[in-house]
């Protein structure tokens, strides 16, 4: 499980990747989520199953929002909601959003992550980040 | 096992996320009240945007070092050692200005987390705006494990590490745009997108971080080279590059 460490662009078999994980993915967003803000969303197993939306934030490119999928007290899915960009290749890119990891790992039923490193964000920044999604789904 | 203790906390312009897995007892959450407040003391100290600052102070030749608090002689001094260790590659004074932002946000974090450790939070991590101290477990026998977010996309990750007693920077261009201006020659680094660089202690990961990517394509051979530390980069035209050691950290999914 060491070939995961790739280069970013979507590839042939990276499409093929995504069409493969997204049944899967389907029928875990499909499980009606328990509302987030309804309640304690947490409980001994973790955070509560279910989609986290982020907030939509209006970036120098355009709306960016992304919403995470836990289950099992685990991030089992990324997705891009609004993209920067109306271009195709952006579209693109934003359909390849489930990171590729997550995506094999998903085939294995694990994944998971505990927290993210990414180019320091400011307080702005950390609204749309991947860490501000963990730490709001587990508020 | 009960859920962990979480905290978010604005400091320093950026965000700082706690997770501590230990009970919610008296002392650990004094201990986290103490973390919290510290991050709050260095910005106060350190901030070069507070015009009252010790700091602005300094750079402005209101102050000397010896009538600041003992931290601004001990940031000073790393500051030197790292900027030594790299060749130049890392500076107090970017931009010809005292600022040792670089190496502050590392250090601080670095010192929260032991502030949770000496009170017996011996599981815990702190990311503060993406630059993470780990201590321990995310939960008996299993390390934490930490994305990386792709710095052309950063809903989405480019791969995921493991550890313990782990320290974990990336520096890039992702958020505000091209920064980091390489000291020796005054113009902003462009060869990569991020580097993530790992280690034991964030104090020096984080500044070498920013080194790393000062140095451009010559940070792979500085990373081979050195002892304690693993890296990962992503370049501008998306290829990627990392160190032999680098793959030992990649999470088994």
């Amino acid at each position: 499980m060491r070939r995961m460490l790739i280069t970013t662009g979507a590839t042939l078999a990276g499409v093929t990747l995504l069409l493969a994980a997204k049944p899967h993915r389907a029928a875990v967003l499909a499980t009606p989520p328990p509302a987030p803000e309804g309640g304690p969303t947490t409980s001994a197993a973790g955070p509560a199953d279910g989609a986290y939306r982020g907030d939509s934030v209006e970036t120098k490119y355009g709306p960016v929002q992304v919403e995470i999928t836990m289950a099992g007290g685990r991030l089992t899915a990324v997705r891009v909601l609004k993209s920067p960009s109306e271009s195709g290749r952006d579209r693109e890119i934003a359909a390849m959003s489930l990171p590729r990891l997550t995506r094999e790992a998903l085939a294995a039923g694990n994944a998971h992550i505990d927290a993210v490193s990414g180019a320091s964000y400011t307080s702005d920044g950390y609204i749309t980040s991947l860490q501000s999604a963990l730490d709001r789904a587990h508020g | 096992m009960a859920e962990p203790i979480r905290h978010v906390e604005h400091a320093m312009g950026t965000v700082f996320s706690f997770v501590v897995r230990a009970p919610r007892t008296p002392s650990v959450t004094a201990a986290l009240a103490q973390a919290v407040a510290w991050l709050h003391h260095v910005d106060r100290v350190f901030s070069p945007y507070r015009p009252d600052s010790q700091i602005t102070r300094l750079a402005e030749g209101r102050a000397d070092v010896d009538a600041c608090d003992p931290e601004v002689a001990e940031v000073l001094r790393l500051c030197a050692e790292i900027g030594h260790a790299t060749g130049g590659a890392f500076t107090a004074e970017p931009g010809g200005r005292l600022d040792p932002s670089g190496l502050v946000k590392g250090w601080a974090i670095e010192r929260a987390s032991d502030i949770l450790h000496r009170a017996g939070a011996r599981d815990h991590y702190v990311n503060g705006g993406g630059d993470l101290q780990l201590r321990g477990e995310a939960a008996p026998g299993e390390p934490w494990r930490i994305g990386l977010a792709d710095p052309h996309d950063r809903s989405r990750l480019i791969a995921v590490v493991s550890g313990r007693d782990l320290a974990i920077a990336t520096s890039g261009t992702a958020e505000r745009g091209a920064h980091i201006v390489d000291p020796r020659t005054g113009r902003p680094s462009t060869a990569m997108a991020s580097i993530t660089l790992t280690g034991r202690h964030l104090t020096e990961v984080d500044a070498l971080a920013t080194a790393a990517f000062a140095m451009g394509e010559a940070a792979r051979t500085w990373a081979e080279a050195h002892p304690r530390i693993e890296a990962l980069a992503v370049a501008a035209d998306r290829s990627t590059w990392c160190t032999p050691g680098f793959d030992g950290l990649l999470a088994a999914s």
